[in-house]
């Protein structure tokens, strides 16, 4: 099996696996119990906060755990909205975004906030002027992505983010780092955002959890109503062992930034060169796109079939975003690609473990879907 | 109080010498329908069968939900039951209709008197009964014409039974009563329809798709399969077979002339299902088309696809309009499955510009430049066969 769609979810290392099940048999106490059992459940998820915080170099505090970077994402930008969207009626975000913060910007222009949605340049680059710009007074909200999950472009969120304070200090910056996080640095306080969402299960952590940074200071109107959890931010009993596997997959990353990203930066060049032989293939991503997503289209051949062409063997890409379901998303068209090459576009998503003779095995299929399905 | 449920049945009541056959051919497909609710007695008589819990905490509510979904029961009544003395059924109704009176403003008294040996004859009971009713009850008036509730009384051999609400039935005939015919299933909203209104008429369904891939995907078979699990609901078990269609298709694309595919793809499908028809006992053939929907179901390319068959082509749709079938989809529960959007065959290699009106003539020509036998006869072979149980 090759698996390339390590951007959809990963497979769980060993590690998290393994802190995974040993809470669930071990430590299965609510974190909220005042008993013995409860404090071991409330040490598991501390230890875990701790990790995460110390991959974003935040303190463990402003780290809250939730159902995933979706929860994150809603969490953030509705909870920001409720606070401060009183008066200030005026959100800003990007065109490209994941269906979490885009669906969750969507509810608010329904409840009567105006929405700016920030569109690339014929380049396919975002120009932080535009963002800023559009920011005024009554500004409650910026929200950017760190990596698109389509192309892997970088969108330029420190600039944008550093502008928007200057023009308003008073607005909150939501990035979302999903397909950032412990693949390059995502420092908030470098970045200059108040809230940042990550995932578990794209680190090769568990389904199910995620985190929001939320900087101090910064008050979200309470969204998942319940107990008092996670110091008052999202009511609901802990996913304790979630949350384990998350903080393990997290400690087993950290320290191994530099090694990893040149492992893909090769890979990338390696897929590149490959399917430059082969010709007729359009690179979608460009070239300041992390190395770890890489999207192409071969002309002619709906992504569709090529993914199952590609099932067949045992090699498992994407087609667009994976959230999506086959269903067109439109992100590649903003970013300037074409309608056609938008209809036969696949997303090859790296892990650090992934290797060249995978490459190699891809790309002897890639010319056989051309010569077969084209047509 | 004791209380059973009334299966009635309608056209069945109307054979000749083949009602006892259509009748155990109905309590056999009740009997799997209610297996999971409970335990039950059942007696015929008069039309009607008996459908009696043996266990008193039996869901009788449950029970009727099921029935609704069996064909050759016209109508289904709750009824409450009473030994056959007047004073008796008089009293019982007054209880077991009592919140239905007390919240109705007109009602009726309709009597049925089976057993003639009852001292009252029908007129009378219902005299009666309606003024013990209109005593008890004061508010209520007497609307013969268009009342709200119509208290049925029905004196039979062994006991009175009273009920005031009926529950239409799903009709038709029971399944399996007609025999068995092979449905073409692609995955889309008419082909569960079509399935569904042949089973009302008491066909056995097995269900054939085609699949293609890398062109269509596995999602799009779990959708079909899925589809079919619904269906199963009113037609039973369905024996469901899987076409390997790949081949098939990429030698059409590659030696047919491309406006025809659609065509040609038909009537390969429809050789391959009257082939899987024979292995499986099936007299016909059903499919989903309705004149004129898509290209390949103009009068003439539906002329074109018959051609090749040997046995009936039903196509229960074929005068209906999409939002008629669409509403038919939604009330077998298919609809929302249909429109997930997965591609099926049908749309691999569909042609910019297909033929709407193409000849007879011409398809053979543009068919025959490939002999597709060879394929035809491994597709049959290598088609997988499951049985999606009810």
């Amino acid at each position: 099996m090759i698996y390339f769609d390590n951007a959809a979810t990963t497979a769980p290392s060993e590690a998290a696996v393994r802190a995974v099940c040993d809470c669930m048999k071990n430590t299965f106490g609510n974190p909220s119990s005042l008993h013995t059992l409860g404090i071991r459940a409330q040490q598991v998820m501390d230890n875990a906060r701790k990790e995460i915080a110390g991959a974003l170099a935040v303190p463990p505090e402003t780290v809250y755990f939730t159902s995933g970077a979706t929860e994150s994402s809603n969490l953030a930008i509705r909870g920001a909205a409720g606070t401060y969207g009183r008066r200030k009626k005026r959100v800003i975000t990007t065109t490209v975004e994941h269906s979490s913060v885009k669906e969750a910007f969507k509810r608010l222009e329904e409840e009567g906030f105006e929405v700016i949605r920030i569109a690339p340049d014929e380049n396919g680059e975002f120009v932080p002027d535009d963002f800023i710009d559009a920011v005024d007074e009554n500004t409650c909200i910026v929200s950017v992505m760190l990596v698109n999950n389509e192309t892997g472009a970088v969108l330029p969120v420190k600039e944008i983010f550093s502008g928007v304070k200057r023009r308003n200090s008073e607005t909150i910056t939501h990035c979302d780092a999903v397909q950032a996080f412990m693949k390059i640095p995502v420092k908030p306080n470098d970045i200059k955002a108040d809230l940042v969402s990550v995932s578990a299960h794209k680190i090769y952590g568990p389904k199910g959890v995620g985190a929001l940074y939320v900087k101090k200071g910064t008050r979200l109107m309470k969204q998942n109503l319940g107990g008092r959890q996670e110091n008052n931010m999202r009511g609901g009993t802990e996913a304790v062992p979630l949350i384990a596997g998350f903080g393990a997959a997290v400690s087993e990353l950290s320290g191994t930034f530099a090694e990893r990203m040149e492992k893909m930066e090769n890979l990338r060049r390696y897929l590149l060169e490959k399917i430059g032989e082969i010709g007729e293939i359009f690179v979608n991503s460009s070239e300041n796109s992390v190395p770890y997503i890489v999207n192409i289209s071969l002309k002619g051949i709906r992504s569709e079939i090529l993914l199952h062409f590609m099932e067949e063997r045992e090699i498992y890409i994407s087609s667009g975003s994976a959230c999506s379901k086959g269903a067109k998303s439109g992100v590649l068209g903003e970013f300037g690609i074409s309608p056609a090459l938008e209809d036969s576009a696949l997303r090859i998503s790296f892990s650090h473990e992934n290797t060249e003779e995978q490459i190699d095995e891809f790309v002897d299929a890639l010319i056989a879907a051309k010569n077969r399905l084209r047509r | 109080m004791k209380e059973l449920i009334l299966a009635k049945y309608g056209e069945i009541a109307l054979k000749g010498l083949n009602k006892n056959t259509f009748e155990d051919m109905l309590i056999k497909n009740i009997k799997r329908r209610l297996k999971p609710v409970g335990k039950f007695e059942y007696v015929r008589q008069q039309s009607t069968i008996y459908i009696d819990a043996l266990d008193e905490n039996t869901d009788l509510d449950a029970a009727i939900e099921k029935l609704r979904t069996v064909f050759g029961i016209a109508c289904i009544c709750r009824a409450g039951v009473f030994e056959k003395d007047f004073e008796k059924i008089c009293e019982g109704t007054y209880e077991y209709l009592g919140d239905t009176l007390k919240y109705a403003r007109t009602f009726k008294v309709e009597a049925k008197r089976a057993d003639k040996r009852f001292p009252m004859k029908s007129p009378e009971i219902c005299r009666e009964l309606g003024g013990r009713i209109l005593e008890r009850f004061s508010h209520l008036s007497v609307d013969v014409k268009n009342p709200e509730v119509t208290v049925t009384v029905e004196i039979r051999d062994t006991n009175a039974y009273v009920h005031a609400v009926r529950v239409q039935g799903a009709g038709g005939l029971p399944v399996g009563s007609s025999g068995k015919a092979m449905l073409l299933v692609s995955g889309g909203i008419d082909s569960p329809v079509a399935g569904y209104m042949m089973a009302k008429r008491g066909i056995h369904i097995s269900a054939v798709h085609f699949v293609s891939p890398p062109y269509t995907s596995e999602r799009a078979r779990i959708k079909v399969e899925q589809l079919c699990e619904k269906l199963t609901a009113y037609c039973g078990n369905i024996s469901f077979f899987c076409v390997p269609f790949t081949e098939i298709q990429e030698a059409i694309k590659d030696n047919c002339p491309e406006e025809y595919f659609t065509v040609i793809m038909r009537r390969l499908m429809m050789e391959i299902a009257q082939q899987l028809s024979e292995k499986d006992d099936c007299l016909a053939l059903i499919t989903g088309e309705s004149v004129g929907q898509v290209a390949s179901q103009t009068l003439k390319a539906i002329a074109c696809t018959d051609a090749v068959c040997r046995m009936p082509v039903f196509r229960p749709l074929i005068g209906m309009d999409k939002t008629e079938i669409i509403d038919i989809s939604r009330k077998i529960d298919t609809f929302d499955i249909s429109i997930q959007p997965y591609e099926d065959c049908c749309t691999v290699f569909t042609p910019k510009h297909p033929k709407t009106k193409p000849t007879k003539e011409e398809v053979e020509k543009a068919q025959n430049s490939f002999d597709f036998s060879e394929m035809i006869k491994k597709a049959v072979e290598e088609t997988e066969i499951k049985l999606i149980k009810f």
